[in-house]
């Protein structure tokens, strides 16, 4: 089993994997940031934040924050050589028009048919929406950025999400501590697993089923 | 052609239970000190239109932590403990709406628009209610405008004549905003006189500004 930081770090190296030089990208709060630390050598990928910039730069030097500039989760960051900022207006419309590549979020819960639930335990917590449902709706790709089961080991992938949806079949990859599953119209196909890990063990964590073709790769 | 006024004359304008537009993505462009005046003057029973409710102590969350608000429409209060409060407690009415649809439901009213046929939430506790249009096979749900009474909205700077300029990303939501009310009042940090804002980088052109507040006066 890894601790908290290690899982973090597997699955955001993983999907990092994933950009494809010039992509527009945009990352949700908490666990997505680790993909910005991982950004394969020989590529150049441009990170939107939804409150107004293309262009996002990694966090200023302390002493050098400026109010003006801060992504989603309300932390400092800087902008690159060639930013470009824009109202809330023009930002939801590169998402929703389908101009950023590839958006990846967290996730309470995903399911066999692509649906994502993460704005909401009914009774317990509403954080929100925010732009969840904007991104989940118009990005290319859509990757749900998750641990593998919750706090009490159960299965966060599910073959009926439980809780209220954030989208409703729109993820098309899962990447997990524990494995990277793509969604295809037939179902969920595990595509590789963590090297700490079996396919078994996978299988047994994750309560929608999943298709089994071929070789699984294995990610570390 | 925009009028100066104080902060206090500002809040005065935002009566008790009416609509208003607060700016700002967690407090970044949020007029600071219009909304130190409003909760001095303490209107009640306000209906709140905001990206978010931010912070308990910082941006709108002052609003919501003096009591003055009774119902809003946001996209997210999870950076606000004491708005979770008030709406577990039913003190405090909210309407979730995606954080895009809420700018657009804003600029439909601004741009005399009487809807927008959207894709946002279909399938989700959003679309609930709401009249659908099935095109190439898929699907979208109509969003009606939103509009307030009054917006209070932030700029770095303005000319007399109302045209403004952001900084950064603080311009957010603002210029959305700025077609929201009848009665746009905009904080700035700097006024200036026409002719010295080059009109290439006005944002919010000035027949969308009612008052000027210069920040602490």
């Amino acid at each position: 089993m890894l601790d908290r930081d290690a899982k973090k770090v597997l699955i955001g190296k993983r999907i990092a994997q994933e950009l494809c030089d010039g992509d527009y990208v945009n990352l949700g709060i908490g666990l997505p940031v680790e993909v910005a630390n991982h950004i394969p050598q020989g590529i150049r990928v441009f990170f939107q934040s939804e409150n107004g910039i293309l262009g996002a730069g990694p966090a200023p030097a302390p002493g050098k924050e400026d109010p003006d500039l801060i992504n989603a989760g309300g932390g400092p960051i800087t902008a690159i050589p060639g930013a470009a900022y824009f109202d809330s207006f023009l930002s939801f419309s590169l998402i929703r028009g389908g101009h950023i590549n590839m958006t990846v979020l967290g996730a309470l819960q995903v399911d066999a048919r692509g649906n994502i639930a993460n704005w909401m335990i009914p009774g317990k917590l509403v954080p929100g929406i925010g732009g969840a449902m904007d991104l989940v709706s118009g990005a290319k790709q859509v990757v749900a950025a998750m641990e593998h089961v919750d706090k009490d080991g159960n299965p966060k992938i599910l073959e009926h999400c439980t809780l209220p949806l954030t989208g409703a079949g729109v993820v098309t990859l899962i990447v997990t501590d524990m494995a990277v599953i793509r969604v295809t119209p037939a179902g969920l196909r595990l595509v590789e697993v963590a090297s700490w890990t079996t396919v078994d063990d996978v299988v047994a964590a994750t309560e929608a089923k999943l298709i089994i073709d071929g070789q699984v790769g294995v990610f570390s | 052609m925009a009028k100066i006024i104080s902060g206090r004359e500002a809040a005065a304008l935002v009566a008790p239970g009416s609509r208003i537009m607060v700016s700002g993505f967690l407090a970044c462009g949020a007029p600071a000190w219009l909304l130190d005046c409003l909760v001095e003057a303490g209107p009640k029973d306000l209906h709140l239109v905001a990206i978010s409710t931010d912070y308990d102590d910082r941006g709108i969350g002052r609003l919501i932590t003096a009591k003055l608000v009774k119902s809003c429409q946001v996209s997210h209060i999870g950076t606000n403990k004491t708005t979770q409060a008030q709406y577990k407690n039913k003190e405090l009415d909210i309407e979730f709406v995606p954080q895009g649809i809420l700018m657009e439901r804003i600029r439909c009213h601004g741009a005399g628009l009487g809807g927008v046929f959207s894709p946002v939430g279909v399938g989700t506790p959003v679309a609930e209610g709401k009249e659908t249009l099935t095109e190439n096979g898929k699907t979208y749900i109509l969003e009606r405008p939103i509009s307030a009474d009054v917006a209070l909205i932030k700029a770095k700077k303005a000319d007399t004549l109302g045209n403004l300029v952001y900084s950064k990303m603080a311009r957010n939501c603002n210029p959305i905003m700025a077609m929201g009310a009848p009665i746009t009042i905009v904080e700035v940090d700097e006024i200036v006189e026409p002719g010295q804002i080059d009109p290439e980088e006005v944002v919010t052109p000035g027949c969308l500004v009612q008052y000027l507040v210069r920040k602490g006066e």
